[in-house]
């Protein structure tokens, strides 16, 4: 199926450069990082490179407060992600379903989050955590972060269940399907990629999130504040460099995997009109 | 099939409201085993909600449902014997056209060998053998409506209700699916209730009509019944032929360039000194043709200048022979100026 059909004249010269401008801006701090992970001079960015080393790969290895920042980071976006895919599923299907009073209410609170400054819901929860008194732990890490997962996960949900022909499910139900049948074989396989790629850039969201994480984390470091608490040691430079290289390629997998999944269900979709 | 009496469906006072919105009121109904029963009606007239009480997407404000025999007034769609074929088709895009129509016997429990024996079968039936392993947007709108309609038959429910099937389709091919679903209808022998607000198909394709106008079942009989018999204005009105008068003829009697149509129990037949008053448009013609249909007469009038405009008048102290002989007299149409519904193109 040819994925993307030409229209259009083809681009002036002016338009390309200025793409290809957008694009090194873009990505040459990154291709910086990567080089400065081999440098054997830890304390300054000298171009070129006195040499090439592999050391630091191995120094990072050995950090043990990395592979604790690391652990948890991971576990904080893995449970985040499960909540938000159950949590925004379920908004979804309830703002999309029914036409309770204050039905666009509830979906502009539900999408506010993200659109507050991360530094709003910061404080926000912080006050809240405090006046409840609950101790800072794991789960307020969590909590904070499922405020932007679910939104992102109910955002794809929501807008996948709206091209989604309504009378799908009454047929299902209509043909002798239960409530769970229906959802089995008709509502999931209508939202498994919404739900995989609002999953997928969940998790990416969660990894590397700072702001609200200072605010909700106490005492615990999950990596990106390592990383951010790693800048005022300049001796620990490529340690870190090799470091943000790693978050780069586990936030970049899942939002490019997500990226392709709902392009590829675009296309079905609209091949079928 | 025919000669047995037992109903299939049974309505009792059956109302349904939607806050305010009366959509159904106090309908009562009897659809006997085995019938070609449509409900023809104006749009917003209550079909597809007696429609979807049938089915079970809705529950009655208050009456009850009977199929056959049993009160389902308030059982889920699953627990019904009873299967639609939707306006829109919603078949399972994901799905192929096989999984499609073995949908009901798949989510039965029905081993897969005997599945695909009956949705053989069922491709069979509707003429599209060999199309199983396609996906449905790999197939015309006319095809999609016989995959819809294989899905609802497999599970050989009592009843088949369909909601306005053919009215996505273009003329040529609704007229082939009217016959080919008629003979469907014969060979499974499964009761149809078929909703259209389209009166020639209802006439040509029902062994019984239900005629509803504004929520309410005004009459119940045959083709012939309720053609010949129309029990009020609105039914001899709507199942007559519409008037559409545009062009020259608008012009002339409206005075401006527009389209409309007059429902035909609206224009009054007055005689030639009959006073027009501000509020009312008149056209004055000779009436060509008068078929007398008991409680109503419906004429035929050739208007003066070109055009011809259709009227239904109640016979109050008339009788067949007093209006048999306005045939040929000369008459002042007469309706009143809200009563034109001004339509679209020119
Ligand atoms: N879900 C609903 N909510 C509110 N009003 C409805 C709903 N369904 C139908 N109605 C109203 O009920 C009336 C009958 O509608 P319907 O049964 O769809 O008519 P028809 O099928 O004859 O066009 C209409 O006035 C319609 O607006
Ligand atoms: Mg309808």
């Amino acid at each position: 199926m040819p994925s993307n059909v030409s229209y259009g004249q083809k681009a002036s010269w002016g338009l390309t450069l200025a793409a290809w401008g957008g694009l090194l801006f873009l990505h040459v701090p990154i291709l910086i990082i990567f080089l400065y992970t081999l440098t054997p001079d830890e304390t300054t960015y000298t171009f070129p490179l006195p040499g090439i080393t592999f050391k630091w790969f191995g120094v990072a290895l050995q950090r043990t407060d990395l592979w604790r920042a690391l652990t948890l980071s991971l576990r904080v976006a893995a449970v985040a992600t499960v909540a938000a895919l159950v949590l925004g599923t379920l908004a979804a299907a309830a703002v999309y379903r029914s036409q309770f009073f204050g039905r666009e209410a509830v979906s502009f609170l539900l999408v506010l989050p993200i659109a507050l400054p991360g530094i709003v819901t910061g404080i926000a929860l912080r006050t809240s955590i405090g006046a409840l008194d609950i101790p800072f732990s794991y789960w307020t890490i969590v909590v904070g972060h499922a405020t932007f997962c679910v939104v992102v996960v109910y955002n794809n949900v929501l807008a996948r269940f709206r091209r989604m022909q309504g009378s799908q499910i009454e047929a299902s139900m209509d043909l002798g399907a239960n409530a769970f049948q229906t959802f089995r074989y008709v509502v999931f396989p209508n939202i498994a990629t919404a739900l995989l790629a609002g999953g997928m850039l969940a998790f990416a969201l969660s990894f590397d999130e700072v702001i609200v994480t200072t605010f909700t984390a106490g005492q615990q470091t999950t990596l990106p504040i390592w990383i951010f608490s790693q800048l005022t040691r300049p001796r620990d430079r490529p340690v870190t460099n090799v470091v943000a290289l790693f978050v780069m390629l586990i936030t970049f997998l899942p939002i490019f995997f997500a990226q392709k999944i709902t392009a590829q269900s675009a296309d079905t979709e609209g091949g079928s009109k | 099939m025919t000669g047995q009496t037992q109903s299939a469906i049974r309505f009792e006072n059956v109302s349904k409201y939607f806050g305010n919105v009366k959509a159904v009121d106090q309908a009562n109904l009897e659809i006997r085993d085995g019938e070609f029963f449509s409900l023809l009606g104006p749009s917003g007239s209550g079909k597809t909600t007696c429609l979807r009480m049938i089915a079970g997407f809705e529950v009655p404000s208050s009456g009850h449902i009977y199929l056959y025999g049993q009160d389902v007034s308030n059982l889920p769609p699953y627990e019904r014997d009873v299967n639609t074929v939707f306006q829109d088709y919603a078949l399972f895009p994901h799905m192929s056209v096989g999984d499609n129509i073995a949908y009901g016997l798949m989510v039965k429990g029905v081993p897969k060998p005997e599945r695909m024996k009956r949705v053989d079968e069922m491709l069979e039936l509707v003429q599209l053998t060999g199309y199983a392993a396609r996906k449905p947007s790999q197939l015309s709108g006319g095809q999609r409506q016989r995959v819809a309609l294989a899905r609802a038959l497999i599970n050989h429910p009592k009843v088949l209700l369909l909601d306005e099937p053919l009215g996505a389709l273009d003329l040529k091919l609704r007229q082939q699916m009217q016959v080919e679903l008629k003979a469907i209808q014969k060979r499974v022998g499964i009761t149809f209730i078929f909703v259209t607000h389209d009166q020639e198909e209802a006439l040509t394709m029902s062994d019984r009509i239900a005629v509803f106008n504004e929520g309410k079942i005004v009459q119940v009989g045959t083709p012939a019944e309720i053609y010949e018999h129309p029990a009020t204005a609105f039914v001899a009105g709507f199942v007559g032929t519409s008037n559409l008068v545009s062009g020259e003829v608008a012009k002339r009697i409206t005075g401006r360039e527009i389209r409309f149509s007059i429902r035909p129990e609206k224009i009054h037949l007055g005689t030639m000194d009959t006073n027009i008053e501000a509020d009312s448009y008149s056209a004055d013609g000779v009436v060509r043709d008068v078929i007398y249909l008991g409680l109503y007469t419906r004429y035929l009038v050739e208007l003066n200048g070109g055009g011809d405009l259709v009227v239904v008048e109640q016979n109050l102290k008339t009788t067949s022979m007093d209006v048999l002989k306005v045939k040929g007299q000369a008459v002042r149409l007469h309706w009143k100026k809200e009563h034109i519904r001004e339509v679209g193109g020119s």
